[in-house]
């Protein structure tokens, strides 16, 4: 071997900041590879990705759209992986915050109140929260693994939606269609530029995320969960109430992801179906990490993912390419992350032969 | 019921535990070196993807079934480079596998969404096929049913007697110890984490190729993930595997049993049947908790670096 891995005498603060830029680049040239094999200019296809999506203001605000749940999610699932709760369960959370959102606005189609909106709001979240209080309960109480547990809730919570839409929530007068009806103007989230589909959750978000920025970083509670991440034993010998603190994070957590759903189905949306939650949940633990598990990393990171999904479409359109090339961008863009994340505690070294094998 | 009904329902039930066994078996062996690998999901459905389009291409079932091995193993080298060379998180690491695979495999698979082929046929074995009842519940499978319990009977003699089942058990309870004792910790570690992609890999062919002939976005469902659960469940032992695996293929089957016993029930609500299934099953263990722990390889999931 020519070069290997020497740990490195203390973390490299640098190369912590400088890794996810390094894994963006070098997603880019696998993606330049990867369009160039398929028999696509490279240098064209990238562009139709990653710029093409953002040219006007309809972009701009298409970006808001999908940064919105994103932020939302990764926010949330921050909090969680702070104190090391593998919570992968946001997908499933936004989808019971869409499906609970969702049912209550069809109660109140003819309902023209201004409290309308606020409880719909507030029972999606509820909704979220409640179905991360299960997984919190389960690890609590049973010491159930949540990454198997949350991960079981998003298979169960994808088929309750499809069983509303199939069913119980099913539009009557939707000729068979798995979709409710459309929701009336009261139960929809109000825009931010009129004839945009960028509604108010982008405040929530925005908001979300500073709340919970100023929380880790100015509370003791906040400080008890980044002591609980970092080393259980110092936690439980400071006297910190774990368990507390674990129900904490998933719940808000929950909430979190339940807003960002019933924000997508009482918004751009507009309606219930099949295709409420495109991996939104999924994605944004990929943010978190690029993020660096900071509110304002994971606001540029949401704004990267969000663009994955745009350019998804926008290869689809113009290049007849599969908009799954967005999952496929998501996958390699952790894969390169948590390899460059090696360079935070290892620096590469040319291999010099060691005394021992001299000897030998 | 009927004595038709009965076996009917433990014949699907076979066929719907197969890709468990294969995939937790997999797992197992993984696990038993030290590695935690929870890409599974994204391993299996690489495999079912390129199974299905080596046989498109080549026409030939027995190609996919190779192609569906080998996209399980060099997947799962990815994660060994990652995990094992380059000591990243496994968690974080196996679900990257995950989110990789879900998206290659939609990818890849985008033109071959609605492509029939015909899927691998049963063989009926000669003599015993011709029991009543019980050869049509054990012996008119596919051959991939055959080969699971085959490879089941390798994984079981494997750990029960052999020096290779030590060595691999060694490398995941003490890997400072082993690495003293000349055991080469990395390499073992890397070959149990292939046969685990290789095994995933297979389950993958088998969902695309014989269990539901074609190709669809995300067609594993989260059996990678309830195999994982299936090995906490089976304390790492080949034969509770085996068990736990067509528990869960009854309870996936349901709507048969339900049917037959005369009730009308919501496809979508009887399909969250395994996913709950599991929690109560991840409930359940808490009851056990000392003994999962001392069944639980105790290196599980800690990188090895060799000094040096």
């Amino acid at each position: 071997m020519l070069f290997k891995l020497e740990k490195r005498p203390s973390d490299s603060q640098l190369m912590a900041y400088c890794s996810p830029l390094l894994a963006v680049v070098l997603t880019l040239i696998s993606g330049a590879l990867l369009f160039a094999s398929l028999g696509h200019e490279p240098m064209k296809a990238l562009y139709t990705f990653f710029v093409l999506p953002l040219e006007d203001l309809y972009g701009w605000t298409e970006l808001g759209v999908k940064v919105a749940p994103l932020l939302l999610c990764a926010i949330g699932l921050m909090l969680c992986f702070k104190a090391k709760v593998w919570n992968i369960g946001a997908e499933g959370q936004f989808i019971l915050g869409g499906v609970g959102g969702g049912y209550l606005a069809l109660q109140l189609l003819d309902v023209d109140a201004f409290w309308v909106m606020p409880l719909i709001l507030l029972f999606g979240a509820l909704c979220g929260l409640l179905w991360a209080m299960l997984a919190a309960w389960l690890k609590t109480h049973f010491a159930a693994n949540e990454i198997l547990t949350t991960i079981m809730l998003n298979y169960i919570a994808l088929n309750l939606l499809y069983f509303c839409v199939h069913g119980p929530l099913k539009d009557p007068d939707g000729f068979n269609f798995p979709e409710s009806a459309m929701f009336s103007d009261s139960t929809l989230l109000p825009v931010i530029i009129e004839d945009y589909r960028l509604t108010i959750s982008i405040y929530f978000a925005l908001f979300a995320a500073a709340v919970v920025w100023t929380f880790m970083s100015r509370t003791l509670l906040g400080f008890q969960i980044s002591v609980l991440g970092e080393d259980h034993s110092a936690a439980r010998f400071a006297g910190f109430k774990e368990k507390k603190l674990i129900w904490l994070v998933l719940l808000v957590s929950g909430s979190l992801a339940g807003l960002a759903g019933v924000a997508e189905v009482a918004g751009p949306i507009g309606q219930l179906n099949p295709y409420i939650a495109p991996g939104y949940g999924y994605a944004a633990i990929i943010i978190v990490f690029l993020g660096r598990m900071h509110p304002i990393g994971i606001v540029f990171a949401s704004m990267l993912l969000a663009l994955t999904y745009m350019g998804g479409e926008m290869v689809q359109m113009d290049l007849a390419l599969p908009k799954s090339l967005t999952g496929l961008f998501q996958g390699m863009l952790l894969f390169y992350l948590l390899a460059c994340d090696l360079l935070i505690g290892y620096r590469i070294v040319r291999a010099k032969s060691s005394p021992i094998a001299d000897q030998a | 019921m009927d004595i038709e009904l009965i076996t009917n329902i433990l014949f699907a039930t076979i066929r719907t535990g197969t890709p468990l066994l294969l995939i937790a078996l997999g797992e197992m062996v993984c696990e038993k070196s030290g590695v935690l690998n929870l890409g599974q999901e994204g391993m299996v459905l690489m495999g079912a993807v390129v199974g299905f389009m080596a046989s498109v291409i080549t026409g030939n079932l027995g190609m996919g079934i190779i192609a569906a091995v080998l996209a399980g193993a060099l997947m799962s080298l990815l994660f060994g480079f990652l995990a094992i060379s380059l000591v990243a998180n496994q968690v974080a690491t196996g679900l990257a596998l995950t989110i990789f695979g879900t998206g290659l495999s939609a990818f890849l698979g985008a033109s071959y969404v609605g492509v029939g082929i015909e899927g691998i046929t049963a063989w009926h074995l000669p003599l015993v096929s011709e029991i009543p009842v019980i050869g049509k519940i054990f012996f008119s499978h596919d051959p991939l049913v055959y080969l699971s319990w085959v490879l089941f009977g390798l994984v079981y003699w494997c750990f029960k007697r052999t020096r290779l089942g030590l060595t691999i058990r060694s490398v995941g309870e003490n890997p400072e110890a082993a690495n003293a004792i000349g055991l080469s910790v990395l390499q073992i570690r890397y070959l149990a984490v292939m046969f685990g992609g290789a095994m995933a890999g297979l389950a993958g062919g088998y969902l695309s190729l014989a269990y539901t002939p074609l190709w669809t976005e995300g067609m594993s469902a989260g059996r990678g993930w309830i195999a994982l659960a299936l090995v906490v469940f089976a304390s790492w032992k080949a034969e509770r595997i085996m068990l736990g695996a067509y528990l869960f293929g009854a309870a996936s089957i349901m709507h048969l049993v339900l049917q037959g016993l005369g009730f009308e029930a919501s496809p979508n609500l009887l399909a969250m049947l395994p996913y709950g299934a599991t929690i109560i099953v991840l409930m359940v263990l808490a009851n056990d908790a000392i003994k999962a722990k001392l069944s639980t390889p105790l290196a599980l999931g800690q990188p090895y670096r060799p000094q040096l």
